[in-house]
Order: structure tokens, then C-alpha cells, then sequence
């Protein structure tokens, strides 16, 4: 039953522990094969024209002169596609892998050649003319907000906007309860203050890559780098306009996702271009590329409003937040609206939200998308008023904190939640009273996300001599094949060794949603016991067959079938291999599978602690020490739930102190590579300290959560404040980059 | 009847209403009751809607089942990374 607790009370032998990495071995070899390691005979090479210009509208593409070179095999363009696709957000992918009537951004695709070599498609690339019409662009999320900024698209507003508001403006979202000037009026103190925060790239090692194979039978192959390839299938499908069922995608190993690979970018055009040419084309993207055509997150301007007791008791909080999502509508504005008071017990709370497009390029999810700006604003202002107020900033959260029975900021009534836990944990840790020296600060943030489930299914096929073969469809991006063989070890009862995980391809399993929303450990771990089980019920059966006795009174336990009691007679367990080695003779090969909408996830909270030290004289800041404290429910793989929470701290704090896209007047991106673009590196950081904790999630039998997400909510504002602190001066504008930090040092 | 909790944005299509009472005994009868008794929620609806049941956030599932005293709360269809 949905409403029911799912969470058994139980001892775990392999779950919990640190079994091997399964892909270990291949990666540090080099045997594992990534997007663009794939090649088929005849294979043609593709590469994309991209647009100058942040804003224009296409009068003709001329593309007469690049398909009559030699070795050019063929050219698209998006006359090439289905002129309509009745699915807005879908026909929005379209629009983004293929430019329509306007370029929207400077690097949107305008044209795609198919050539025999790189060199002769850099070439064709040339050939082709393309006439713009130049218009006015706008990159800045309040510029696009004013009445007269240059338009993106007409109409596209949905009905929440009022009228009067820039046509840039696509929609507005509004959560909270109680009255908020109520709530203000009861304040001793009340802040006001702006932030904003820059866009960032996820900064996946691997470019986006895939080896596109049509056939002339209108059958299909796709091998592609990316987080859903059920997702890429279906999507590809509805543009090209072929059915699913045509169209079989396998998903490589990825080198990183972050949310950045959940959508497509190269994948149908390497489709339309291997049906035109008759020959697999491969496309891989540069870092250029990647940087100025993929999804960055969106950037962000907030207003927030905290009114606060002397004792440090919120009484209200408004928040009204502004997100550029590039070129098309769907910035995660609405999710850092529910998300930004979501860890406290208000009884007032307003947050309003703003949906904004701009010249850039669409952006794409970034792990807790639109979370951790809207922490970075929240945080940020109640750790100014916990300081104004003489108060201890750890004090004041576990004095506000959100725990069972809270109405949440963005509507229901919270079940057991770990937050409280991690805030205790967190003033007990040896971190929180360390000495600090001069030019050092030490800052605390909060954060908070939903998780989800969905679509998963899972096979799992007893082999003849008694190991196990799991398949799922979820690529694996933190650890996933691990996991999900430790739970069917568990649940079997065999060693881990005994169990392989494969990411199988879309034709060997239903519909399963992309990896993402923290959903994998929950809801294909979920599957994965449900097929199990489901084993272990046909093995009982089977050994219930040969013992001659009823099948009820056979159980399962410690890896074999045994009697359930005395009046079964007496026979000696049979374990899953000797069920196996003769399960011909029993009945045929035994599997036990699940399909399931997995519904359930449980939300999740962290509390971040660092500190920084600040060079006044170059505006550098030093991470010192950083120790996240974090609810997992269940560590299925505590290395991997340690790494989830490593990987979240370091990229917040690249988010924090250096990432941001730097747009010139021209409308153009300044810096797009690593070399401009820093990301936070392995000389930059201490170890990232971590301390699990373990709040059971009542919807997944081992009490699991998702673990992803969360991680890189608080390190924005736990960073910012802690720089506030080393420098005497509020930080409110990310990255606190050495320009920006000595600018406000100056202006102190 | 179950008493359902609108965001604000949802309120302010119908009314200022942030609760609403309608007959439902599952997740389908709910999103189909709403979209029949409140039409001013639909494009919303068709956009995708999440729903938290007793504090536990559903997708999809028409089959989940609603008790008369659960607290459903409507919210903006979530999205992960």
C-alpha cells in the first residue's frame, strides 16, 4: 500500500559495507568505452555551424556549395525536420538542436554537415552561407525583465504572467502560507538585501558524443553519452517523427552528467544526418562547443525578506526570485521557490518566482536545479541576522528547524526528516570549535530537496551455475551498478561477487526515466528487491517441487530454500546454485523481474561547515576545511554516498568562488574553456570531510534516499558566509571571484 | 471529501482559494475532479502538477490511493538533475 511504511526492520550482511567498484578496473585502464570511443564501418564524421550572433533571424541557409564538395556526404538543416511538432517544451528541443526561424544565442546551431573526415566537414562548415538579420539581444536576467528589453518570442507567456510584463517573461510562481507582514510586524530585526548568483556549467569531463546509424528499413541505432537513454529514444523519436519502437538507443559510459546530459543536443541531428547520408555519422562536441550550445544552470537575481525575534525565531520570510533560463522558458525557478525556506518551521513564508529568458543557451538541470541559489540567498541572510543579533548561527537553525509535523514552506506537512539530526551532529562535530586565525571565517548553511522515483525496470536472470545477472536501464553516474548488486546480494543472500550489473539498452527493458532527481539508489534499488524477491519465490517453488511438499511451506533464508518448519520434513536447504543447476529439469531457467512507477522517494537535508581564509591583498580565498553532514536514509555504499557528498561540496564551492559565464556586449560568451571557465581542482581543496547519517525512508524497503542532490544546495551560503566572516564584509554577488572580493574589501 | 491545498499561483486562477474540497478516493479522481470542477486550473494541469499525500510527494500513479483525512497538497511538478 502507497500509504503505508515500506521499511523493514533488518540486519544487513552486505549492504553498508565497501565492496569493489565494478567499473573500476575499466576506467583507470582505459577499457571502458565512452561516448565518442564508438566506431562502425563506413562511419562518416558530423559537425555543426553554429551561430555568431546572440540574436538573429535567419533569412536563407545556402548550404548549395558545401554539399557538392567532395566527401561530403550530407548537409541539414532545420528544414530537414518535421516542420511541427505539437509538444511546446518538445518542439523547444527541436528549436535548441536546430535553430527555426531566429538564432536565439551565440552557438545555437544553424547547420550540421556529414563529411569522411573532420577535415573535410571543418571545410564544408564554410561553404555554407548563411544570411542573418541582426537584432538586440539581452543577457542579463533583470535587463530582460524591463518592459522595453529586446524580445526573445512573442506570446509564449503562460497564464500566471500579468499583462504589461516584458514578453522575456514566461511565468510566475507563488508558494507559502500564513501573512507574511503579520509575521514581519512581531520582527525585532528585519533584512532586506539583493543577490545574485552567475550561470555555471555542470563541467562533465566528457563532452556530450553519439555514433548515429539509420537504416534505409527506417530502423535505427543510436550509441550516446548520456544520463536517460530511454529519454533520448523517446525524444529523438517525437522530433524525427518515427516510432519508438524503431529506435533502439545504448547508453555508453558517461564521464559526467550533473543533470547537464537529461536532454539532447546532438543526437537527432546525427540521426537526420545518418538517414540523408546512408552511413553511421559520429558527432563529438568540443569544450567549446559544450560550453556555449549545452545547458549552463540559470543564473539568478534574489530579493529576500527575513524578519527575526531576538532570540532568533524566524517570524516571516519572502523571498522573490529572478532566473534567466537562456532562450527558452523552464528555468528551475519554481523549484527554487519551493525549496529556498523549505528547511525551516515558518509560520509565515512567501516566495515568488520569476521564469526569464534571455540570449544564452537553454539551460539544463544542475543537480537540486534552482535550489542552491535560492539557499545562497536564504542562507545568506539569516546567517547576517544570527550575527546582528549576537546569535549562534548553528542555534538559530536547530531554533528554526523543519521536523516532523512541520508544514513545509511549500505546502505539505513533513513525515520523519533528518535535518534537526544533522544540525546536532554538526554542533558536536570537533569542526565547529576549531581556533580560527586571523583573515580566517567559518560559515553554516542549511540545505534541502524533494527526490523522486518514476518510471524503472529491472530483470534479474539466475544463471545456470548460480550467478547473478542484473539489468537495469538507468546509466550509471554515482555508483549505481554497485548498489544495485550489493541489493540484490542482500536479498538473495549470496556474496556480492556473485551478482553483475549491466546498463541494458532500450530494447531489452520497458520505460525507464532518466538518471536523475536523486532517483536511482531509491527507485532501481527498490526494483531491484522487488525482482529479488520475486526470484526467491520461484526458487522456493522449485525446491518445493522436489522436496514433494506445498510451496508455502518453503522459505527463503541465508542464500537457500529450507523447510519452513517441522511439519515440511526434514530436507537439507538447497542453495541458489543447486536450485540453478537443475532448474532445466524444474521448470526452465528462473528470472525474477519489476516494473514499477516507484513512488515514495523521501526528501533530504544537509548542513555545511567550512572555512576559509581570505588573501586581503589578492582578493584569493583558500578552503581551509569543509565536513558535510547529511541524511542518506540507507548507505547502501557508503564510499559512493561519501563521494555524492564530495562532489556536491566541490562543485558548490567552484560555484561559489570561480565558475560564472562571462558575457561581452556583443552578446557573446568570453570564456568558454577550462582554461577561463575554473573549476575548483584537486590542488585547491582538502579532503571534504563527511558524517552519514541515517533517517530511514518509510517508502523504500532498506529505508534509502536519494543522496545526489542535496550536496551542492548549501555550499553556496555556507561559502559565502564563511568569506564574509574572514573579510568583515557581506558577500552577495557569486563567484566571490578575487576581482569581486577585493571590490567590496575596497568599498568597505 | 478530501481537502486539497493549492500553491499560490493555482489560488490565484481560482479565486484566491488556497483550499478546496473535492470527492476523490485515488490520484486519477483527483487530477480528473480538478480538471472538471476547476477548469481555470487546467493549463496547469496539462503543464504537470506533483502531488504530496501525507507528506510523501507522488508523480504519476492514478492508482494511489487517498484517504478522506489525507492532506493532499498540489505542487509544481518537480524536475531533478
Amino acid at each position: 500500500m502507497a500509504l503505508d511504511s515500506k521499511t523493514e526492520a533488518r540486519k544487513f550482511k552486505i549492504v553498508g559495507t565497501r565492496p569493489l567498484r565494478p567499473d573500476g578496473i575499466d576506467k583507470v585502464t582505459g577499457r571502458a568505452r565512452f561516448g565518442a570511443d564508438m566506431s562502425a564501418p563506413g562511419m562518416l564524421v558530423g559537425l555543426i555551424l553554429r551561430s555568431p550572433h546572440p540574436h538573429a533571424r535567419i533569412r536563407s541557409i545556402d548550404t548549395t556549395r558545401a554539399e557538392s564538395m567532395e566527401g561530403v556526404h550530407a548537409v541539414v538543416t532545420r528544414a530537414d525536420f518535421p516542420a511541427f511538432v505539437e509538444d511546446e517544451a518538445l518542439a523547444d528541443v527541436l528549436d535548441n538542436c536546430m535553430a527555426g526561424e531566429k538564432a536565439l544565442y551565440d552557438g545555437h546551431a544553424v547547420a550540421a554537415v556529414a563529411a569522411t573526415s573532420g577535415a573535410v566537414a571543418r571545410a564544408a562548415l564554410k561553404l555554407i552561407e548563411v544570411e542573418y538579420e541582426l537584432l538586440a539581444h539581452v543577457t542579463d536576467v533583470d535587463e530582460a525583465m524591463r518592459p522595453d528589453a529586446p524580445a526573445l518570442h512573442e506570446d509564449r507567456a503562460d497564464e500566471t504572467v500579468p499583462a504589461g510584463m516584458s514578453d522575456n517573461v514566461m511565468a510566475r510562481h507563488e508558494f507559502g502560507h500564513g501573512d507574511i507582514d503579520a509575521g514581519f510586524a512581531k520582527a525585532d530585526r528585519v533584512l532586506e538585501r539583493g543577490y545574485r548568483t552567475e550561470a555555471t556549467h555542470q563541467g562533465y569531463i566528457e563532452p556530450h558524443a553519439c555514433l548515429a546509424t539509420f537504416g534505409s528499413d527506417g530502423q535505427a541505432d543510436l550509441w550516446c553519452c548520456t544520463q536517460g537513454h530511454y529519454m533520448v529514444r523517446n525524444t529523438c523519436a517525437a522530433i524525427l517523427g518515427m516510432e519508438q519502437g524503431r529506435l533502439r538507443v545504448t547508453a555508453s559510459e558517461i564521464g559526467g552528467g550533473f543533470g547537464g546530459k537529461t536532454t539532447v543536443f546532438l543526437e537527432p541531428v546525427a540521426l537526420m544526418l545518418s538517414k540523408k547520408a546512408g552511413r553511421p555519422v559520429k558527432m563529438v562536441m568540443g569544450r567549446a562547443e559544450v560550453f556555449r550550445a549545452t545547458g549552463p544552470t540559470a543564473s539568478s537575481s534574489i530579493d529576500v525578506r527575513i524578519g527575526m525575534a531576538k532570540d532568533g525565531r524566524i517570524t516571516a520570510g519572502f523571498a522573490e526570485l529572478r532566473y534567466q533560463g537562456g532562450a527558452y522558458p523552464g528555468s528551475p525557478v519554481d523549484m527554487g521557490s519551493m525549496s529556498a525556506f523549505a528547511p525551516y518551521d515558518l509560520e509565515h513564508v512567501k516566495t515568488v518566482g520569476w521564469d526569464v529568458v534571455t540570449n544564452r543557451p537553454k539551460q539544463a538541470a544542475y543537480r537540486a536545479p534552482g535550489a542552491p541559489m535560492a539557499a545562497f540567498a536564504v542562507e545568506s541572510a539569516i546567517d547576517e541576522l544570527a550575527r546582528e543579533l549576537g546569535l549562534d548561527p548553528l542555534e538559530v537553525r536547530l531554533k528554526n528547524a523543519a521536523r516532523e509535523g512541520t508544514r513545509a514552506s511549500y505546502g505539505p506537512t513533513f513525515p520523519a526528516i533528518g535535518l534537526e539530526a544533522t544540525l546536532r551532529k554538526a554542533k558536536d562535530h570537533p569542526h565547529w570549535s576549531a581556533p580560527l586565525g586571523p583573515n580566517q571565517g567559518r560559515g553554516v548553511a542549511c540545505g534541502f530537496w524533494f527526490n523522486f522515483g518514476g518510471d524503472t525496470c529491472v530483470s534479474l536472470n539466475i544463471t545456470p551455475d548460480g550467478t547473478v545477472t542484473v539489468s537495469e536501464g538507468n546509466p550509471d553516474i554515482g555508483g549505481s551498478r554497485a548498489s544495485m548488486s550489493m541489493m540484490a546480494a542482500e536479498e538473495l543472500g549470496i556474496p556480492y561477487e556473485k551478482v553483475r550489473t549491466i546498463i541494458a539498452d532500450t530494447g531489452a527493458l520497458g520505460q525507464n526515466d532518466v538518471t536523475d532527481g536523486s532517483r536511482v539508489t531509491f527507485a532501481v534499488g527498490l526494483a531491484t528487491i522487488e525482482a529479488a524477491r520475486a526470484a526467491k519465490r520461484e526458487m522456493c517453488k522449485r525446491a518445493a517441487r522436489i522436496w514433494e511438499i506445498e510451496e508455502d511451506a518453503v522459505v527463503w533464508e541465508d542464500g537457500a530454500a529450507r523447510p519452513a518448519g517441522p511439519n515440511a520434513g526434514k530436507h537439507p536447504p538447497m542453495s541458489l546454485a543447486e536450485i540453478a543447476a537443475v532448474a532445466t529439469n524444474t521448470g526452465g531457467p528462473i528470472a525474477g523481474h519489476c516494473e514499477v512507477n516507484a513512488e515514495g522517494a523521501g526528501v533530504s537535508f544537509a548542513t555545511h561547515m567550512v572555512d576559509t581564509e581570505v588573501d586581503p591583498e589578492t582578493g584569493a580565498v583558500k578552503i581551509l576545511r569543509y565536513t558535510v553532514f547529511q541524511d542518506a536514509g540507507k548507505a547502501v555504499h557508503p564510499a559512493y554516498v561519501e563521494g555524492q557528498f564530495q562532489g556536491g561540496a566541490v562543485q558548490g564551492i567552484g560555484w561559489a568562488l570561480n565558475e560564472e559565464y562571462i558575457y561581452g556586449e556583443d552578446g557573446r560568451l568570453q570564456n568558454a574553456g577550462f582554461l577561463d571557465y575554473r573549476i575548483p581542482v584537486a590542488s585547491d581543496l582538502p579532503m571534504i570531510d563527511t558524517v552519514i547519517l541515517e533517517i530511514p525512508n518509510p517508502g523504500h524497503p532498506y529505508g534509502v534516499r536519494g543522496v545526489g542532490e542535496t550536496s551542492i544546495v548549501p555550499p553556496l551560503a555556507a561559502v559565502a558566509n564563511a568569506v564574509s566572516h574572514a573579510a568583515g564584509v557581506r558577500l552577495t554577488h557569486l563567484p566571490i571571484s578575487p576581482p569581486r572580493l577585493l571590490a567590496a574589501i575596497g568599498a568597505k | 471529501m478530501v481537502r486539497v491545498r493549492l500553491w499560490g499561483s493555482l489560488a490565484a486562477a481560482i479565486g484566491g482559494q488556497t483550499e478546496i474540497e473535492v470527492e476523490a478516493g485515488t490520484l486519477r479522481e483527483l487530477l480528473d475532479t480538478l480538471a472538471r470542477d476547476y477548469p481555470a486550473l487546467q493549463p496547469q494541469l496539462e503543464r504537470g502538477v506533483s502531488v504530496a499525500i501525507d507528506g510523501v510527494i507522488y508523480n504519476d500513479d492514478w492508482f494511489t490511493p487517498i484517504r478522506p483525512d489525507s492532506e493532499v497538497v498540489l505542487l509544481a511538478r518537480l524536475k531533478g538533475g
